[in-house]
């Protein structure tokens, strides 16, 4: 195989394993639009949220100690232990669980049949309280994020490749770890919305809200339900981008590669939002591997990645796998 | 944090002006993407200003006032703040962002009053003549870009030719900012000069690192900030790069940048404009007077380590700036003019850095009309993951002159007539 064709085929899987990583935070805003409308702008903060009190609870960090210590003149930072990550995990789901509670109870719940415009607002508002909480709670500084994710190349298809091609593709550890994760988490929603009451309830309300109300089906439960489940995914997104660049402000900012995601997979749509990191990942990797480094100077992944979505939003408007809007007059 | 909300409850039981007199304004980021940076040098360049305070009774008699204000490291901001707080006798801005610096360079000249901008911000502004209120001590980022080949020159018995280098770059102003100099360089002593452009803001390197992996350039440079330093630290042992080739810029060396990655950093080296010694007496001195006192900026736990010491080091430069605008004008109570003028006459030497409780913190320089950006030179430092800490590797390095100072001239000269400006030295 010519090596060209063989680094196109490296960057090709590379871009594949970077779609999965933009699709675990794309999965977030599809849940959460399917089941109420609303595009949550919050997401992207909401999984430096959860990733930051991931850390801080595995470190036994005191929350809001700089404000505790500011008003009470003490000097505490620390509880002393450190919890295991996996206890850890689990207490960070209760506090996205909370968080899911209080955002429908103290914003949503107020602002039932308002413009989808209102409800988009109220996340933008959302997002800069919830970056600003995340910062008193646990502090600014970049946080070391240890789960026991394995990074680095993968020494097997690395070894295999070489013998088969006599070059060795460089697949990092961790993209395998969240393509495995992407995967169950799919098939983990797609039955937990057809086997359970709770799953065909929520899709009951994505289909038709009135129709939902009509035959008993509390708005307020399923909407801290998926929220919830979207705080879930949020946080192991923040896991997963959090474990290369150590947690700090700017996972917030992951949020910026989902978008072109949704453009191109559609919102109302979780396969759509698989498919669609899977186009946009290899797109934006071949394109500046064949064209932007060569020609254009690099640098040319952020961008493309909305050329490409716009590209398809022009021949399919709601996205590869979004549903049709037909509004009767 | 703390130090804020210190400030707000202290502001609203007194709720009477502060008596200081020589004002600092600080244009810190303590949120936000870049908040790890921002924090440590805020708490360092406050926290000396409070041991002179504490310790002396201020400068020259004369308290100090640090004005803090929160720019987020956005350019907006940070000219908002500057407005805001040049009515208060603001004697210097140390703005901490090129970007912001750009926009305050003509702002601060009709002004009158000076930027330090410290390893950052427009090179060419060491042309004193031509950029009077503008002073980038002790180093700028092209004598970066030469320190870090003459480092390399030197690694490899003085000949660089037929090797090859790669630069990573945040794609933004800055990023771009040694592209030129290296140019120059290579072309100079026979290197190729591979340029990897990272977008904004650098959480996905792959593509960068995967073509480093393919190519195998000898040495990587990284002109890198936020969140881009520690991905591709990671992205860099990830794809085996010897971490003992992967030099970053004085931006790009910051604990943070490298604990994410754990054991895999280690070997990592950065440049640096000043030493490292956690064990300076000036530290012990700020320990007892500032932080145990209850009055750090921070915590307290930031003390001694890169970011906080360059801080720290900014704020000692300002302050033997006013000592020296003082004794040139025989007055304590300074005016941002008579600062300039402390700057433009600036001695930094052993003798000083040593009374000051930190010997050989920077290089020894010395600044005058023409020359606003001292020596030039920057070291290189090493990161040791099992000790926690970066370690020297060389003494000061001089940078290439014969290269930069051309370069310096054209760029100045090229500002100096797109601004009708006349070069020549500020009146006193």
């Amino acid at each position: 195989m010519p090596d060209q064709l063989l680094f196109a085929t490296e960057v090709a899987l590379n871009g594949l394993m970077a779609g999965v990583m933009y699709s675990l935070v794309a999965l977030g805003f599809v849940l959460i639009f399917k089941a109420s409308g609303i595009f949550n702008y919050a997401q992207g903060v909401m999984a430096l949220f959860a990733a930051m009190t991931l850390v801080g609870i595995q470190n036994g960090q005191v929350p809001f100690s700089h404000l505790i210590n500011a008003i009470f003149g003490t000097d505490i930072h620390y509880f002393g232990w450190e919890a295991p990550a996996i206890l850890a995990i689990a207490l960070t789901v209760v506090v996205m669980i909370a968080l899911a509670w209080a955002v429908n109870r103290f914003i949503f719940r107020h602002l039932v049949n308002q413009e989808p415009i209102i409800l988009f607002m109220a996340t933008i508002g959302l997002a800069y309280f919830l970056e600003g909480v995340a910062d008193l709670m646990w502090g600014s500084e970049i946080k070391t994020l240890d789960v026991g994710l394995p990074q680095g190349i993968n020494e097997t298809i690395d070894s295999v490749t070489f013998e088969i091609f006599g070059y060795g593709f460089f697949i990092d550890n961790l993209d395998i770890v969240a393509t495995v994760i992407a995967a169950l988490l799919v098939l983990g929603l797609v039955a937990f919305s057809q086997y359970t009451k709770q799953g065909r309830a929520l899709r009951a309300v994505a289909d038709d809200h009135q129709a939902a109300l009509s035959v008993g089906i509390s708005l307020n439960f399923i909407w801290v339900l998926v929220w919830s489940i979207a705080g879930f995914v949020a946080l192991v997104a923040g896991i997963m981008w959090g474990a290369k660049s150590g947690v700090q402000f700017s996972l917030s900012l992951i949020a910026l590669k989902a978008l072109p995601v949704l453009m191109l997979g559609g919102f109302t749509s979780i396969p759509g939002a698989i498919v669609g990191g899977l186009i946009i990942g290899v797109g934006e990797k071949l394109f500046e591997f064949a064209i932007g480094q060569p020609f254009l100077g690099g640098a040319t992944e952020n961008w493309f990645a909305y050329v490409l979505a716009l590209l398809f939003l022009v021949f399919r408007p709601q996205g590869l796998f979004g549903e049709k809007i037909i509004e009767r007059v | 944090m703390k130090k804020t909300l210190t400030t707000l409850a202290v502001t609203a039981l007194l709720a009477g002006p502060a008596a200081a007199d020589l004002v600092i304004p600080d244009l810190s980021y303590r949120t936000g993407p870049y908040a790890a940076g921002g924090i440590p040098f805020s708490d360092g360049y406050q926290d000396y200003f409070e041991l002179l305070n504490q310790r002396d009774g201020g400068i020259g008699g004369e308290m100090v006032r640090v004005v803090e204000c929160e720019t987020g490291y956005n350019t907006e901001k940070g000219v908002e703040c500057y407005e805001s707080t040049k009515g208060e006798g603001a004697l210097v801005y140390q703005p901490l962002s090129t970007g912001i610096t750009y926009q305050l360079i003509p702002k601060a000249a009709a002004d009158g009053i000076p930027l330090h901008t410290m390893g950052y911000g427009r090179t060419s502004a060491r042309n004193g003549e031509v950029f009077n209120n503008v002073f980038n001590y002790p180093a700028n980022y092209w004598d970066a870009a030469s320190v870090a080949v003459n480092y390399l020159l030197d690694e490899n018995g003085g000949d660089l030719s037929g090797k090859t280098i790669a630069l990573v770059y945040h794609n933004s102003a800055y990023g771009k900012e040694p592209i030129r100099t290296l140019e120059a360089l290579a072309e100079k002593h026979g290197f190729d000069l591979t340029q990897l452009a990272v977008d904004h803001p650098g959480q996905e390197q792959k593509s960068q690192w995967l073509q480093i992996r393919r190519e195998r350039p000898d040495y990587v440079l990284m002109w890198g900030w936020g969140v881009m330093n520690q991905v591709a630290v990671q992205e860099a042992a990830n794809v085996r790069f010897p971490m003992e080739n992967f030099i970053g810029n004085w931006w790009a060396g910051a604990e943070h940048d490298v604990t994410p990655a754990g054991d895999a950093a280690n070997g990592y080296k950065s440049l640096n404009m000043n030493t490292i010694n956690p064990d300076a007496p000036v530290f012990d001195e700020i320990r007892e007077h500032v932080v145990d006192a209850g009055l750090a900026a921070g915590d307290g736990s930031n003390v001694g380590n890169v970011l906080y010491t360059r801080g720290m080091y900014a704020a000692m430069l300002a302050a033997e700036a006013i000592r020296k605008a003082q004794e040139i004008h025989g007055t304590a109570n300074i005016t941002p003019a008579m600062m300039r003028d402390g700057m433009a006459a600036l001695e930094m030497t052993e003798a000083r850095m040593e009374e000051l409780g930190y010997p050989n913190i920077g290089p020894v320089f010395s600044v005058s009309c023409q020359n606003h950006g001292g020596s030039g030179q920057g070291l290189v430092q090493q990161w040791n993951a099992s000790e926690q800490r970066f370690e020297p590797l060389t003494g000061f390095i001089e940078p290439d002159r014969e290269v930069i100072d051309p370069l310096i001239q054209e760029d100045s000269m090229a500002y100096a007539e797109e601004n009708g400006i006349t070069p020549g030295c500020a009146d006193s």
